[in-house]
């Protein structure tokens, strides 16, 4: 039986992601892919990184891509002309999008800021600075490298350079109460952004944190009814400045979103490029691929120069998968996700009976076949789709 | 055929690891039953759970050759034993099958509370008893001390005990010897007509029914047709044979000889142990008196994890009773776990083993509820309902009265743990009958509800004890008692497998605790639970559980579908492992765990 190209994808876009697995220190929370390493080889990571991407293009044929990302680790340690090597070949491989928004992670010391003015011209229009707290006691529990001060100027530079500015910050931290955890978001707001991603403190059980936790030596961590309660008074105050959620940790003004991460969550193709990177991509007999590539930075690195690529072996995805991919992913989002699309991917994974108590129960609603989490339903998210997915 | 005087019989009797299958295991060897390359430690523990628990669950018989000081070859039956409590059926059965006991004692642990019961049941089938002091090979033995006890607590002359090391094979050639100059030869008469004893059964996948025997009078010969009297049927003897310890065939079994046939019998519920064989035709008139059957004393249910294994779980049932026919089952439903069996069992230990083979020779996941015993219910109208389930207990104002098996339980413990032995008896509602003591250690005697000591009664006195306490029971009767039926409601709906009968003084705690218990066992849901204990209308405990408030893990894992997608299926597999109840899920181990109590 001989498939038609899927053109589900096509509900979300196409963007490439490109991981730089490069720390200068391990933040204790941390179980990203990152590494600290004395030195890194930039000019054969720019190459191996540039030879993926022929690799990837081949498993998705012509496309034009409409943003790139690139995340970490810390990408902004990446040399400028490396950033600019890759956007090239994406270029020639791909097509760029004449409106393509491309981001950048930038980690708010002044090292990084001097470059600001080369990532820029090296394509990139749009930076998310990880900023994690606004004051130094809590940035040094965090592990940061960075105080304040300098994440201010950091700032600053950034938004002379770049159209679009974002920064990420880390709340429900050890000792936060919800006034401080107040007070900060306000000085967020005050300067003047149109995003900001602001995520909940999460342990992981693989990270310092986590080894802590465990033998409860992390001491003032907020109850979960507490999290819960700082999460509504985040969306009270981001609302009443006008910067609602769209994703349960994002928040902008209309037409700022995030348009890569839009494509994560409205489950688009996206190539992931980089050790650790994962990608879904839909091939030209239709199938969706989910891609992996080798994790450590070395293996990634020699599998690169020696094949061309740290691709895994590609998983083709069952309708089944891919249904229970949209839905996870879609039900992030504030705007949630369109029934009909999930069910014409497979049309009976979905609980029925779970979807009518969870509308009774007020945590899930359904309009014009747009299944959304509601505002009450967001902080239990992962419970709901828990009775979602029978 | 061997000549009477050549033969002794004899059961291996001990507290349970004061090492009967190593002194089996030392006799075969000595006596080159099996070739040393062929020996493994506790030989006879042949079974998958006796190897993995260590423990004998199942008497074994062999027959060896042994050449005495006197010059002569003597036949000797052994029968392995097992030591624990549950098993006590399988002890008492083996001795009707013999005229002397090997008993063993461990001289490093002294008399222990199955010592005493073993000795009583010895003497009730009029055996000569050896006394048998095993581990003098470690340090911690006291083999001076422990004749003294035996003599004191026991009542035997223990001034000519065998004193050996089974694991080192010191002793063992006078044991041997004692086996023969101390126990008695076998009587029976080989002309007269056939009378012999059917000592136990079971099933083999190639053989089909075996059947353990003892001939009495008379000779058992392979082709002949015989009788079973108690039900008189009539079957054709395919095989005749001895343990040594595989399946030898003989000819001819001959008075005083133990052994086994095969006679194409299909199931091993053909067959009543303690019958009486004869031949079909100019057979014996004479039945032996038979045995008292063994009874199941504690139920519980058994339900497939998967509802969609019900049926295996029934063949798998079946299967397990072709081979042990002490365990019944009967179908029954539960409106919280649906179908399964409720099952009775000889103990708890009884009830893990078959739990255990079900659920590893058959792959079926169990739950397993509460372990209940029968309740006498008796009824306004005169009539008495034997309560297996406290579910079916039937509505208050048609009762009359409830009695409740009660048991004797004896315990042998340290006196430094007799104040905490003592409290824990009184917790349970138990009525002292005896305390004396043995040297330093005191025997305790107690008359108690077996519903309080089914559950976790035993693990509680080996933890108050530091595991220095030996405990034995048998039942004794029926009493009546202030019982009711205590319920538990999940978010106000009963769950009848919670369901249990009380004492009404200790219904509040137990209620208070059970619904401790079930806050930490069922998770958050979307919204609040109550749970409540109540008997009859009236609600005695209550706890809440409040509704989940955060679940959500906000980070970012950008394009990593994957990792979001096999942590949702992990979670669907945890959840096939709850029972959905109304609205609540509960985790299968709840069913369980929750009557756990700390005291
Ligand atoms: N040191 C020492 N250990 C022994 C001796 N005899 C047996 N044991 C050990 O005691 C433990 C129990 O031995 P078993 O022969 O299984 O005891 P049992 O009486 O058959 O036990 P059950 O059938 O479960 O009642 C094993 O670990 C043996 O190795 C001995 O003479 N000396
Ligand atoms: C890909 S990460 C790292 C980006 C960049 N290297 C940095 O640290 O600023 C993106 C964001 O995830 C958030 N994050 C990382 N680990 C987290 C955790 N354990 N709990 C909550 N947020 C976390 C941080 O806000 C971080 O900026
Ligand atoms: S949080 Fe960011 S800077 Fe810290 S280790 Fe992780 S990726 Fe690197
Ligand atoms: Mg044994």
């Amino acid at each position: 039986m001989s498939k038609v190209l899927s053109p589900d994808w096509r509900n979300g876009g196409f963007g490439v992601y490109v991981h730089w697995p490069f720390c200068q220190s391990k933040c204790p929370y941390c179980d990203f892919n990152s590494h600290v390493r004395r030195e890194v080889d930039h000019a054969a990571w720019r190459d191996a990184l540039c030879r993926e991407i022929d690799h990837a293009a081949a498993l998705s044929g012509p496309r034009r891509v409409d943003t790139v990302f690139f995340g970490g680790g810390t990408p902004s340690l990446m040399h400028p002309d490396t950033i600019a090597a890759i956007m090239q070949r994406i270029a020639t491989v791909w097509s760029l999008s004449p409106d393509a928004e491309v981001t950048l992670e930038a980690n708010p010391t002044s090292v990084e800021a001097g470059k600001f003015q080369g990532f820029r011209d090296a394509g990139i229009n749009r930076v998310s600075m990880g900023i994690q707290a606004l004051n130094d006691p809590d940035l040094k529990r965090l592990g940061r490298m960075h105080t304040a001060r300098e994440a201010m100027d950091a700032f600053d530079v950034a938004r002379r350079t770049f159209d679009r500015v974002s920064f990420d910050l880390i709340y429900a931290r050890q000792g936060q109460d919800r006034d401080a955890w107040k007070s900060e978001l306000n000085q967020a707001i005050n300067l003047g952004l149109d995003h900001l991603s602001l995520y909940q403190l999460t342990i992981e059980s693989t990270t310092r944190f986590g080894e802590l936790h465990a033998r409860g030596a992390l001491r003032g961590l907020p109850s979960d009814a507490h999290a819960s309660d700082m999460y509504f008074d985040t969306q009270e105050i981001m609302d009443a400045a006008g910067l609602s959620a769209y994703e349960i940790s994002n928040h902008a003004r209309a037409g700022a979103e995030s348009q890569h991460n839009l494509i994560y969550w409205r489950y688009g193709d996206y190539a992931g490029i980089g050790p650790g990177a994962h990608g879904r991509i839909t091939d030209g007999k239709g199938n969706r691929l989910a891609t992996e590539t080798l994790r450590m930075p070395e293996e990634w690195l020699n599998s690169a120069k020696t094949t061309g690529h740290g691709y895994l072996p590609t998983e083709e995805l069952t309708s089944h998968d891919q249904a229970v991919e949209c839905i996870l992913m879609g039900l992030r989002l504030s705007e949630g996700i369109n029934l009909e699309r999930v069910r014409r991917l497979d049309a009976n994974f979905l609980n029925e009976d779970a979807l009518v108590s969870l509308t009774d129960g007020g945590q899930v609603s359904v309009d014009a076949d747009q299944l959304k989490i509601t505002p009450r339903g967001r902080p239990i998210t992962n419970a709901i789709l828990r009775e979602l997915i029978a | 055929m061997t000549d009477l005087s050549r033969i002794r019989n004899f059961s291996i009797v001990a507290h349970i690891d004061h090492g009967k299958s190593t002194l089996a295991d030392r006799l075969i060897q000595s006596t080159s039953t099996v070739a040393d390359r062929d020996m493994k430690a506790q030989l006879l523990d042949s079974m998958d759970i006796e190897r993995e628990r260590g423990i004998t669950i199942k008497a074994n018989t062999v027959r060896i050759d042994y050449t005495a000081n006197d010059g002569n070859a003597y036949v000797l039956n052994l029968i392995d034993t097992p030591g624990h409590v549950d098993f006590a059926y399988e002890v008492s059965r083996s001795m009707r099958a013999v005229e002397g006991s090997l008993l063993v004692v461990d001289a490093s642990q002294g008399v222990e509370a199955q010592t005493l019961a073993n000795v009583y049941q010895a003497i009730d089938a009029d055996h000569e008893i050896v006394p048998v002091l095993n581990k003098i090979d470690l340090p911690a033995a006291e083999p001076d001390r422990v004749k003294e006890q035996i003599e004191d607590v026991i009542g035997i002359d223990a001034s000519d005990a065998v004193m050996i090391s089974a694991k080192t094979g010191i002793g063992i050639p006078d044991v041997l010897e004692a086996i023969v100059t101390r126990l008695p030869a076998p009587t029976g008469d080989a002309t007269a007509p056939l009378k012999a004893m059917l000592v136990d059964s079971w099933y083999d996948a190639y053989l089909g029914v075996v059947v353990l025997v003892r001939v009495i009078d008379g000779t058992l010969k392979k082709g002949e047709r015989i009788r079973f009297m108690s039900n008189n049927t009539v079957h054709h003897v395919d095989r005749i044979g001895v343990f040594r310890p595989g399946m030898q065939p003989v000819d001819i079994l001959g008075p005083g000889e133990i052994g086994f046939l095969t006679a194409s019998i299909k199931e091993v519920r053909d067959t009543s142990v303690g019958d009486t064989i004869t031949t079909e035709k100019k057979g014996t008139e004479a039945m032996l008196p038979g045995f008292a059957p063994s009874i199941p004393v504690v139920f519980c249910g058994l339900f497939p994890v998967d509802s969609a294994e019900f049926e295996d779980l029934r063949d798998a049932i079946d299967k397990l009773r072709l081979n042990d026919a002490s365990f019944s089952s009967e179908m029954e439903t539960s409106a919280a776990l649906g179908f399964g069996f409720r099952c009775g069992f000889l103990g708890l230990l009884h009830l893990e083993v078959i739990r255990d083979r079900l659920e590893r020779e058959y792959d079926i996941e169990l739950i397993t509820t509460a372990p209940s015993v029968i309740y006498n219910v008796y009824m306004t109208d005169g009539s008495m309902i034997e309560l297996h389930n406290p579910a079916d207990m039937p509505d208050a104002v048609q009762v009359d009265r409830i009695e409740e098996p009660r048991i004797k339980a004896t315990i042998l413990v340290p006196d430094e743990y007799l104040g905490d032995v003592l409290k824990l008896c009184q917790d349970r509602r138990g009525v002292q009958l005896d305390l004396t003591y043995a040297g330093s250690r005191a025997m305790v005697v107690y008359d108690l509800p077996l519903n309080e000591v089914v559950f976790d009664f035993y693990d509680r006195l080996k933890s108050v004890t530091k595991g220095y306490a030996s405990f034995d029971y048998q039942m004794i009767g029926y009493q009546e008692d202030q019982l009711v039926k205590m319920q538990v409601l999940v978010n106000d709906e009963p769950v009848d497998a919670l369901s249990m009968m009380v004492h009404r003084t200790r219904a509040d705690a137990r209620g208070r605790v059970l619904c401790e218990k079930l806050k930490e066992l069922i998770p958050q849901h979307m919204f609040k639970i109550p749970i409540q204990a109540a008997i009859g209308g009236r609600i005695i405990a209550r706890e809440t559980i409040s509704a989940l408030r955060k679940d959500v893990t906000a980070k970012c894992y950008g394009g990593d579908a994957t990792r979001k997608r096999k942590l949702l299926d992990k979670q669907k597999a945890g959840k096939k492992k709850m029972r959905q109840f109304g609205r609540v899920e509960i985790p299968q181990e709840a069913f369980i765990n929750a009557l756990k109590m700390d005291s």
